[in-house]
């Protein structure tokens, strides 16, 4: 029982560095990028050739992994998403689903179908022990990693001037540009930062299930989106709360129900959770303009 | 023009106050009392009160951001109440959503403007007469006699409608095409197709040329006289609103702050000091 | 006043683009019995024609929801995949008590399977059609993945009995002697016995362009595309907005699961996995590529992109990178603001000429 809420509390912390991704994109660029979970399979296959083909230490294989997929967030904004600012969401995401199968097929050509054995890279500190509990390495640094980087990031949306200007940016778009803040760089940054959790992401959540293939980040992308709305798109404390709550779900029906329907249990608590309540557990009601 | 507001004899009721004289005895079509609404902890409407007689021309007038629109989506029920009451024809409107409120006599225009962009000036206008048409699914999809025959009807129909505008021969342009001015004009079509009790314009002059203007208030006296319904307009165009309004009613902050005829409004001080310290006709108004 | 009869003219219009997509099919139909009676067609292409037929109900089906009412599927292969195992059942029970022919057999799966793809889309239609947007595209996706994840702990058998099913395993199905398992979990339908044919799918195609054409231009057709193009003045027209969504969704998720009859009755085994995200995202392509909203170009994308990854094996692995650029590329080219205004230059110098513009 307790191992089971320990597993779903490290995969939910995951979910949880996904989703800040996502809700901070959608809440800012209002698009569903599709590609984000594909992003963390590119960090993943970064930080694998950084260790196991460079050999290069672990602190900065992940760095490498967080600058090849920021670089890969702006560049994918910047030629896919750009062009597209003022078009239908059906348009939008249309063009996400595009750019996610896009790495997913360049990752096919790459490095094959064959799934990679991901080092653990998180076994610097060691696990600890509670009774006749362990709690694993990779636990300990999720569930550390996620925590810091939630308060990183309210931090950086409530304090720096950039952050300002993300939340200007979210609440209207054409007022933030008529008071002279540079939208279009305000977008790039998003999507830099929330590429740059996915690495992380992609590293922690490959250290946990190490094995990496081109499709790795597509089920965890669409369940922390998932976690993103179940916590109010938008907020921050929301994906935290909504990711470990889809963790812990997930794990429990796998342990208690089923398996093989623990994926359409997951998927089912999104439709109740958006029917219920569409703007989710921490999230503000938006009234349309009419 | 013998409907001018100046011309129009009024007769004195309890409740409305002064309605036209053509309209005694007639129940008012459409009545809001103590309607309000608020966003968020903020009223953005209050203590709403109208009366519209079953052929009157009333208006809504006020600065930008008085709430105008709001009282429109209120009316249609775009918005739901938080206040008040709205009987249509003698009909209580709670409970229902903007569908059954324009089935149950109610139709608009916008302000800024929606038309179904893909669909052509006659498709759009038969949107209107949707409800009007009597096939089904299945007569559509086997293409029975029946279905033939009231499509027939409803192009009739909608170029008859179209007439009113003098846009017959525009039917199969696309609506995204049209210029600005009949975009709005065909709105217009569009809302009365869907034979409605009281018509609501959303700023029908806006973006017009005086001589536009001119015709429009022509066309809106025809279309009072020949469907024999109420409209009730919002107009920064005051020689608009003055020169066909009946009744005015002048909303500043969400309250109304002045009730009644042309002359009266246009003496009134509350209302010179409302416009004069406040923002000039024209701009970008709210929502 | 410029009062001018043009209702003749416009109906014509629109019939004459549904006599060219039906005028495709029958060319089509043509051009491969010519082949097939010349020897000129490969085993490998010959394989593919039922799956063509499918595919191109399949795009004609989601385009219906995609590009009429406006509203992006993603699991619209779910559909599909009711249809199918509904079809297998079905046409496996039939078999199991003496009915031999085929094609009562698949006439049958089809409209089964077409109708409880359809109550499929009642009940998810339901709480989909309330959300918007992404979120609605969203459960679409995780309504694909749930009924992929049910049909994957799905087993059905047959006996003297009737029916028997079972979520657990075979055992439990508590079938008699001499019964016959039709779907066996993650392994699928096992042992179908094929039932359709190319005739049957070239006839299904024009069932399918008939019922979508009429629908299209009817007054619920018109009710669709309004909410499509705005749906906050189509409430105020008085339309039901619900009503009409639903109509679409419903609609095409029938289309969808009789498709999926058609396909599964093509193979001798076929397994849940099958008709997973993948296939429906292969889906939108096709009506991605022909155009959203455009019947004619969803028939030759399904074909041609059916077609041409068989021709040539040897750029397999590329096929799905390819459908990716071409997905993102197709949609930037009609929907950036900047190519759309030099494309309105480049036309503006011919109908200038024409003089076709309308001015006040």
């Amino acid at each position: 029982m307790l191992n089971y809420l320990i597993s779903g509390i490290s995969l939910g912390s995951v979910y949880a560095i996904i989703a800040l991704g996502y809700t901070m994109v959608y809440g800012i660029a209002k698009m569903l990028n599709f590609a984000h979970g594909d992003i963390i399979m590119v960090g993943g296959y970064a930080a694998f050739c950084a260790s196991s083909y460079l050999g290069w230490p672990v602190p900065l294989c992940v760095l490498f992994s967080m600058m090849v997929c920021t670089i890969l967030g702006i560049v994918i904004e910047k030629l896919a998403y750009k062009p597209l600012r003022n078009a239908t969401s059906l348009a939008v995401l249309i063009t996400a689903i595009g750019v996610s199968y896009f790495l997913q097929n360049i990752a096919l050509l790459i490095w094959t179908s064959n799934p990679k054995a991901f080092p653990n890279m998180a076994d610097f500190v060691p696990p600890i022990k509670l009774g006749d509990i362990t709690i694993p390495s990779v636990t300990v640094i999720t569930v550390a990693a996620s925590v810091i980087i939630m308060i990183a990031l309210t931090l950086f949306t409530g304090m720096t001037k950039m952050g300002k200007a993300m939340r200007a940016v979210s609440e209207d778009k054409g007022a933030a540009q008529l008071m002279g803040i540079n939208v279009n760089a305000t977008i790039s940054t998003t999507f830099a930062i929330g590429s740059g959790l996915a690495a992380i992401a992609g590293v922690l959540l490959c250290s946990a299930y190490p094995t990496l293939m081109p499709t790795t980040g597509s089920m965890p992308g669409i369940k922390a989106f998932t976690a993103a709305v179940l916590g109010g798109i938008g907020s921050i404390p929301g994906a935290m709360l909504g990711g470990i709550l889809l963790g812990v779900l997930e794990k429990f029906a796998q342990a208690y129900i089923s398996t093989q329907l623990s994926d359409a249990i997951v998927f089912a608590a999104l439709i109740v959770v958006l029917l219920v309540k569409p703007t989710g557990l921490l999230g503000k009601k938006i009234t349309e303009k009419v | 023009m013998s409907n001018n507001p100046n011309e129009t004899k009024y007769i004195e009721v309890p409740g409305p106050g002064k309605i036209p004289e053509r309209d005694r005895g007639k129940r008012p079509v459409l009545e809001a009392s103590h309607l309000g609404i608020d966003f968020g902890g903020l009223t953005a409407v209050d203590e709403f009160n109208i009366a519209i007689g079953a052929t009157e021309i009333g208006g809504l007038i006020g600065p930008n951001g008085a709430g105008k629109t709001t009282v429109f989506n209120l009316l249609t029920k775009v918005y739901q109440p938080t206040r008040g009451v709205i009987m249509l024809d003698g009909k209580d409107t709670h409970g229902m959503n903007t569908t059954q409120a324009n089935q149950a006599g109610i139709a608009r225009t916008f302000q800024n403007i929606r038309l179904f962009d893909k669909l052509t000036v006659e498709e759009n206008v038969k949107i209107g007469l949707h409800n009007s048409i009597g096939y089904h699914l299945p007569s559509a999809v086997l293409r029975l006699p029946r279905y033939w025959k009231e499509e027939k009807k409803a192009h009739d129909r909608a170029l008859e409608l179209l007439d009113i505008f003098d846009m017959a021969d525009l039917a199969d342009v696309r609506s995204s095409s049209l210029p600005y001015g009949a975009q709005r004009r065909l709105e217009i079509v569009r809302a009365l197709a869907t034979n409605p009790k009281v018509l609501l314009l959303d700023e029908p002059a806006a973006g017009m040329n005086p001589s536009e203007t001119e015709e429009l208030m022509n066309n809106i006296r025809k279309i009072r006289d020949t469907f024999n319904i109420a409209v009730l307009l919002i107009e920064h165009d005051m020689n608009l609103v003055m020169g066909i309004c009946e009744n005015i009613i002048v909303l500043n902050f969400g309250k109304i702050i002045a009730k009644g005829t042309p002359s009266e409004i246009q003496k009134n001080p509350k209302v010179i000091e409302a416009y004069l310290g406040n923002t000039a006709e024209g701009e970008e108004a709210d929502v | 006043m410029g009062k001018k009869i043009n209702f003749l003219g416009k109906t014509n219009k629109n019939s004459l683009m549904g006599l060219i997509n039906f005028g495709i099919i029958i060319v089509f139909f043509a051009i491969i019995t010519i082949l097939k009676g010349a020897g000129g067609l490969t085993n490998a292409l010959e394989g593919q024609l039922i799956p063509i037929c499918a595919y191109i109900i399949m795009a004609l089906s989601l385009n219906l929801v995609v590009g009429i009412s406006g509203e992006l599927s993603l699991g619209h292969a779910g559909f599909m995949s009711v249809g199918a195992f509904t079809g297998v059942i079905v046409a496996g029970a039939m078999k199991y008590n003496g009915v031999n022919a085929n094609l009562p057999r698949l006439i049958v799966a089809i409209v089964v399977g077409a109708i409880l793809a359809a109550i499929a889309g009642i009940l998810i239609g339901i709480p989909v059609l309330r959300l918007r947007g992404d979120y609605l595209a969203i459960v679409t996706l995780a309504f694909g993945e749930i009924i992929k994840n049910v049909l994957n702990c799905l087993y059905v058998g047959v006996d003297a009995a009737g029916l028997h099913f079972s979520v657990t395993d075979e055992a439990h199905m508590d079938m008699a002697a001499g019964g016959t398992t039709l779907v066996r979990g993650p392994m699928g339908a096992v042992g179908i016995s094929k039932a359709s044919s190319f005739t049957a799918g070239i006839v299904l195609i024009l069932l399918v362009l008939f019922v979508i054409q009429n629908l299209v231009n009817s007054r619920t057709g018109r009710a669709i595309m309004a909410i499509r193009d705005n749906r906050i003045a189509a409430e105020a027209s008085g339309i039901n907005v619900t009503k009409y969504k639903m109509i679409a969704f419903v609609t095409s998720a029938a289309i969808a699961g009789a498709a999926g009859a058609l396909y599964a009755l093509n193979y001798s085994t076929i397994v849940p996995k099958k008709f997973d995200f993948n296939t429906s995202i292969l889906v939108l392509v096709f009506v991605v590529l022909g155009g959203i909203g455009n019947m004619t170009g969803s028939i030759i994308a399904a074909a041609v992109l059916t077609i041409l990854p068989e021709l040539f094996r040897q750029f397999q692995d590329y096929r799905m990178l390819v459908y990716a650029i071409v997905l993102i590329l197709v949609m930037i080219a009609t929907n950036s603001e900047k190519i759309r205004a030099l494309w309105k230059r480049f036309t503006g110098l011919f109908s200038s000429k024409k003089g076709g513009s309308v001015n006040e």
